[in-house]
C-alpha cells in the first residue's frame, strides 16, 4: 500500500499535532462545562431541588462529552505512542487521581437520584464536586510541568525511566496553572448553567463565574510572564521533519526562552489574544446576561488558552528536563507513516459525522430545566 | 516480602479487566433485546412494550453507566502500567482503540443520554432510531477492541522496525481482518447475547414465581428464549472457531488447554477432565475422547497437533534465532544508517524471533551471553500454567452447554406449550443468572492467561511491557482500586435489585388511551370487556 504517501510524513506529523490539539480543546469545551458545573454545584445549589437542576443541565449530556476525554487518550495512543506511554507512566499517581474522578462521576451522575436518602444524595453530590474540581486541577498542574519538562529519559531500547515523584509535581508554577484551568473551566460551567438554569440559581452562576473568571485571566497574565523568565527548550542541530520517531536523534538543550517563538512566528500571538478576548467578553456576557453568546465566548477563550501552550511549545510536545535529549517533538515522537494516514481517513470521515449528530443532540435539548422539570419529571430525570 | 511488578502489574490489569466485564456483557446483549422490545412497540403501538422497553432499559442504564465507568481505566491502564508495551506496539495497537472512540464510544454515549432523557422530546420512530444506534454503538466497541486484542493473540499485518524500536503497521487490513478477531468479536457478542437472554429470562422468572408483572414477565421470555437461543448456539460454534484458530496460531494455548503434554497421533483425542501436573508433564486420572480434539484443532483426521514437549524443543530453535536477530539489533542500534547490508539481512531473515530472545533478558542484561541452561530455562518459560486454562476451558464450555438447554427449554414451552412454565424450571432460571458472567470469566482467563508469557504473542514478553513503576506505587493503587470498585459493586447490586424489586412503571395516561381507542377490540366472545388485563 503506498497511498499514504499521498501525504508526506513531516505534514502528517503537523496534522496530527493540531488534531491532538483539536480533542484536547474539544475536551476542554465540553467535558469542561460538565467539570465546571460539578465544581460549582456546592455554590450555585443550595438545596435538592436545585441540585437536581444543575445537575440535570448536564445530565443528558457529559456521557458524549466525556468521549472526547477517553478518544484523546485513545487518539495519542495511536498517534503520538511515546507520548502516551511516558506522560502516563510519570505521572501516574496524578493519573490515577483522575481516572478516580472519571470512574465516580458517571456513577454520580446516574445513582445519585435513586435513592431519597439525604446522606446518599450528599455522598454523590461531593463526589460530583470532587469528579469536576479535581482533574480540572489536574490537568492544569500536568499542563505546568509539561512547560517547565518532565523528569524521564530514554534507553536505547526507548524504554522510559521517570525520575520525579508525585509530590515533584506540585511545584509552584504547575500549580498556579492548575488553578488556571480549574478557573477557566469553573467560568466555562458558570456559563453553562447560566445558559440552562433561570431565577436563583443562574444569578448564582453569574456571581460565581465572574469571581472564577477574574482568577482565570489573572492566573494567565501571571503565568505567561512567568515564561519570560524560565528557560525553554530548542534543537541543538537541525531534524529531519520526515525521519524515523526516535526521540534520541534529535539533539535538544534546555535554555532560551519559550516565549522566543513568538520571534519566530509573530502570527501565534493570535492565541493569547483569543483567550484573553474570549475570556474578557465571557465575563461581560456573565454580568449583562447574555446566555448563548457568553457561552461561545467562553469557548473562544478556551481554544485561545489551550492553543497558546501548543503553538508555544511546538514542536516540543514533551521536554525531558534530566535528559534533554530525550524530548519527544512533533518530528520524532509519531506513530508510522502508515498509522497516521489511515487514522487521519478515519478523523475526516467520522468527525464530521460525531459532530453533526452531537449538535443534533444539543438541538434536541435545547432548553432550560427548570425546578418545576424536576418536581414533576418523577423519576426520568436524575 | 518482595513483590515483582510484574506479577503486580497483571494482577491489576487481571482485576480491573475482570471487574470491567462483569458489565460488558450485559450491555451488549440488553441493549439489542431493549432495541427489540421498542421496535414491536413501534410496531404495534402496544404500550406494554413500551413499558418493556422503560423497565429493562432502566435496569440497562444502571448497568451501562458502570461498563463506562471502568472502562475508562481500561483505556488509560496501557500506558499507565504498561509503558513499554504502549510504545513498542501502539503504532498498531493504538489505532483500532481510537476507531473505536471515534465509531463506537461517541455513538453509544451520545445517544444513551436521550434514550433515557428523550422519551418527550422525541417522536416513536426517533426514539427507537435512538436506541438502535446505542446498541449499534455497544456492538461496535467490542468489534473494536477485540481486533485490537485479536492482534495480541496473532500479530498479523506488521513489523519490527530498528530505528524506532518498535512494531509498525504493514496492512492495515490484515489487523482489521485478522481471522482471530474476527472468530472473537462474534463469539464475544453472542456471550454477551447469551449473559443478557439469561439475566432477562431469570428476572421475568422471578415475577412469575411471585405472580407479579405476568405480561411484562412472559413476553420477556418469549424475547429472551429467543434472542438467547439463537446466540448460544453463535458462541458454540463461534467457539469452536476460535479454537480452530488458536490450533493454527497459538499452539501453545491450544496444547495448554488440553494439557496435551506430548504430541498425539493423528487424530488427538479430547481430555474431557483430568488433573494436569505441571511438575510432572502430565494429566492424572484423565478421561480421553477419542478424535475429538484434533477435530477441533485441524478439522481433519490427520494432522498432527504439537504438544507442549515439541512446542518447548520449537521454542528453543526459535530463542537462538532471536538472539542472532538480537546481535544484528546492536549493530543497527550502533551505527544506524551506516549498518552494512549484510547485517540488515541478517536481522530481517531472524526478526520474527526477536521476541523470544527478550525472554531472557529477565535472567541476564545481555541475552548474548545466555549459557545453554538459560536458554533452555527461556523456552520453558514459553509453557502457561496449566491447570487454570484446563478447568477455565472446560467450565465454560460445560456452562455453554447448559445455556442451550435452558434457553431451548423456555424457548420450547415459550412457542408450543402456550408460555405456561412449570416452577421448577422458573426456579432453575433464578438460579442460573450468575452462570453466564463465571462463563465470561473464565473465557477471558482462557484468552488472556493463556496467552503468557507474552503480551503480544512472540513478538513482546509480558515481563519487558511493564512501567518503570515501584511496587509500592503499584501496591497503592491496586488497593485504591479494590477498594472503590467493592464499593461501586455493592452500590450497583444494591441499586439493581432495589430497581428489580420495585418493577415496571405503568404509564397509566398511555395505557388509558390506548385501551379506550382499542376497546372494541378487546371485547370477549360473550360481550363483557375484559378489565383485568389492560393493554396487552
Amino acid at each position: 500500500m503506498i497511498l499514504h504517501e499521498l501525504i508526506d510524513f513531516g505534514t502528517l506529523r503537523v496534522i496530527w499535532w493540531a488534531l491532538l490539539g483539536v480533542l484536547l480543546i474539544g475536551f476542554a469545551m465540553t467535558d469542561g462545562f460538565d467539570m465546571g458545573t460539578g465544581a460549582l454545584l456546592p455554590f450555585v445549589a443550595r438545596n435538592d431541588t436545585e441540585r437536581r437542576v444543575v445537575i440535570n443541565t448536564v445530565g443528558p449530556v457529559w456521557e458524549g462529552n466525556q468521549v472526547w476525554f477517553i478518544l484523546g487518550g485513545g487518539a495519542i495512543f495511536a498517534a503520538w505512542p511515546p507520548l502516551y506511554a511516558i506522560s502516563f507512566s510519570g505521572f501516574y499517581m496524578a493519573m490515577f487521581i483522575v481516572l478516580a474522578a472519571f470512574i465516580v462521576r458517571p456513577v454520580a451522575f446516574k445513582y445519585r437520584s435513586k435513592r431519597q436518602s439525604s446522606t446518599w444524595r450528599s455522598v454523590w453530590d461531593w463526589a460530583l464536586f470532587a469528579g469536576g474540581a479535581v482533574p480540572a486541577l489536574i490537568f492544569g498542574v500536568a499542563v505546568g510541568n509539561v512547560l517547565r519538562g518532565v523528569p524521564f529519559r530514554l534507553n536505547d531500547f526507548l524504554m522510559p525511566t521517570y525520575e520525579g515523584s508525585f509530590f515533584g509535581l506540585l511545584n509552584p508554577f504547575a500549580l498556579l496553572v492548575g488553578l488556571t484551568s480549574l478557573a477557566m473551566l469553573t467560568m466555562h460551567g458558570a456559563a453553562w448553567i447560566n445558559l440552562k438554569t433561570e431565577g436563583l440559581i443562574q444569578s448564582r452562576a453569574r456571581r460565581f463565574g465572574t469571581r472564577a473568571g477574574v482568577v482565570a485571566m489573572a492566573g494567565y497574565a501571571l503565568a505567561g510572564l512567568w515564561l519570560t523568565m524560565m528557560p525553554g527548550y530548542h534543537f541543538t542541530h537541525a531534524v529531519a521533519v520526515d525521519g524515523p520517531s526516535n526521540p534520541l536523534f534529535n539533539g535538544v538543550a534546555h535554555g532560551g526562552s519559550w516565549l522566543a517563538a513568538y520571534a519566530d512566528r509573530p502570527w501565534i500571538i493570535v492565541a493569547p489574544i483569543m483567550g484573553f478576548v474570549g475570556m474578557a467578553m465571557a465575563l461581560r456576557g456573565l454580568q449583562s446576561g447574555g446566555e448563548a453568546t457568553t457561552l461561545l465566548w467562553s469557548k473562544l477563550g478556551i481554544l485561545g488558552v489551550i492553543s497558546s501552550v501548543g503553538l508555544t511549545m511546538f514542536p516540543f510536545i514533551l521536554p525531558s528536563s534530566v535528559d534533554p535529549d530525550s524530548s519527544l517533538t512533533v518530528w520524532d515522537s509519531s506513530s508510522s507513516h502508515m498509522t497516521l494516514f489511515i487514522m487521519l481517513v478515519a478523523a475526516v470521515f467520522f468527525m464530521p459525522i460525531i459532530l453533526a449528530y452531537t449538535a443534533w443532540v444539543y438541538k434536541v435539548l435545547w432548553g432550560k430545566v427548570t425546578e418545576e422539570q424536576i418536581k414533576t419529571s418523577g423519576e426520568t430525570l436524575y | 516480602m518482595e513483590f515483582d511488578v510484574v506479577e503486580l502489574s497483571r494482577l491489576q490489569f487481571a482485576l480491573t479487566a475482570l471487574y470491567h466485564f462483569l458489565f460488558v456483557p450485559l450491555t451488549l446483549g440488553l441493549s439489542i433485546i431493549v432495541a427489540i422490545m421498542e421496535t414491536v412497540y413501534v410496531m404495534t403501538g402496544r404500550p406494554i412494550w413500551r413499558q418493556m422497553t422503560k423497565f429493562w432499559g432502566s435496569l440497562f442504564g444502571i448497568n451501562f453507566v458502570l461498563g463506562v465507568a471502568t472502562g475508562v481505566t481500561m483505556e488509560f491502564q496501557f500506558g499507565m502500567n504498561w509503558a513499554y508495551y504502549s510504545h513498542y506496539v501502539g503504532d498498531v495497537f493504538g489505532a483500532p482503540l481510537a476507531l473505536e472512540g471515534m465509531m463506537a464510544f461517541f455513538l453509544e454515549a451520545t445517544f444513551v443520554g436521550l434514550f433515557f432523557f428523550g422519551w418527550d422530546k422525541l417522536s416513536r420512530v426517533q426514539h427507537l432510531v435512538v436506541a438502535w444506534l446505542v446498541a449499534i454503538g455497544s456492538n461496535f466497541s467490542a468489534l473494536w477492541i477485540l481486533i485490537a486484542n485479536g492482534w495480541m493473540q496473532n500479530p498479523v499485518g506488521a513489523e519490527f522496525n530498528p530505528m524506532t524500536m518498535r512494531m509498525e503497521m504493514t496492512n492495515f487490513f490484515e489487523v482489521i481482518f485478522n481471522e482471530v478477531a474476527q472468530a472473537k468479536f462474534v463469539h464475544t457478542v453472542s456471550a454477551g447475547y447469551v449473559t443478557a437472554s439469561i439475566f432477562v429470562l431469570g428476572v421475568s422468572s422471578w415475577y412469575l414465581l411471585k405472580g407479579r408483572h405476568v405480561e411484562l414477565a412472559r413476553r420477556s421470555i418469549t424475547i429472551a428464549s429467543s434472542f438467547g437461543l439463537a446466540s448460544a448456539l453463535s458462541v458454540v460454534v463461534l467457539g469452536d472457531e476460535s479454537g480452530y484458530d488458536a490450533g493454527m496460531n497459538q499452539k501453545m494455548k491450544l496444547a495448554a488447554i488440553e494439557a496435551m503434554w506430548e504430541t498425539e497421533p493423528a487424530p488427538a483425542s479430547f481430555t474431557l477432565v483430568g488433573i494436569p501436573d505441571q511438575e510432572a508433564r502430565e494429566t492424572h486420572y484423565a478421561i480421553h475422547v477419542p478424535y475429538v480434539m484434533g477435530l477441533i484443532g485441524t478439522r481433519s483426521l490427520d494432522t498432527e497437533i504439537p504438544g507442549i514437549e515439541q512446542l518447548v524443543e520449537e521454542a528453543e530453535e526459535r530463542v537462538r534465532s532471536g538472539l542472532i536477530a538480537y546481535d544484528a539489533l546492536m549493530t543497527i542500534q550502533a551505527e544506524r544508517e551506516k549498518t552494512s547490508d549484510t547485517v540488515k539481512a541478517t536481522f530481517e531473515e531472524h526478526s520474527d524471533d526477536l521476541g523470544y530472545a527478550f525472554l531472557l533478558l529477565r535472567y541476564l542484561d545481555d541475552p548474548r551471553q545466555a549459557t545453554d541452561a538459560q536458554i533452555a530455562q527461556a523456552a520453558e518459560d514459553t509453557v502457561p500454567t496449566v491447570w487454570p486454562l484446563f478447568w477455565g476451558f472446560r467450565i465454560m464450555v460445560g456452562l455453554g452447554f447448559s445455556f442451550i438447554a435452558v434457553l431451548g427449554y423456555f424457548f420450547y414451552r415459550a412457542s408450543f406449550k402456550g408460555m405456561q412454565f412449570p416452577r421448577w424450571a422458573l426456579r432453575l432460571a433464578v438460579v442460573v443468572i450468575p452462570a453466564p458472567w463465571i462463563a465470561a470469566e473464565m473465557g477471558w482467563i482462557v484468552a488472556e492467561f493463556g496467552r503468557q508469557p507474552w503480551t503480544v504473542d512472540g513478538i513482546l514478553p509480558t515481563a519487558m511491557s511493564v512501567s518503570n513503576l515501584s511496587a509500592g506505587q503499584l501496591l497503592l493503587t491496586i488497593a485504591g482500586f479494590s477498594l472503590f470498585y467493592s464499593v461501586l459493586f455493592i452500590v450497583e447490586m444494591g441499586l439493581m435489585l432495589k430497581y428489580i424489586r420495585k418493577g415496571p412503571v405503568q404509564d397509566e395516561e398511555i395505557t388509558d388511551k390506548w385501551m379506550e381507542k382499542h376497546s372494541h377490540r378487546l371485547r370477549t366472545h360473550d360481550g363483557n370487556v375484559p378489565g383485568a388485563t389492560p393493554a396487552e
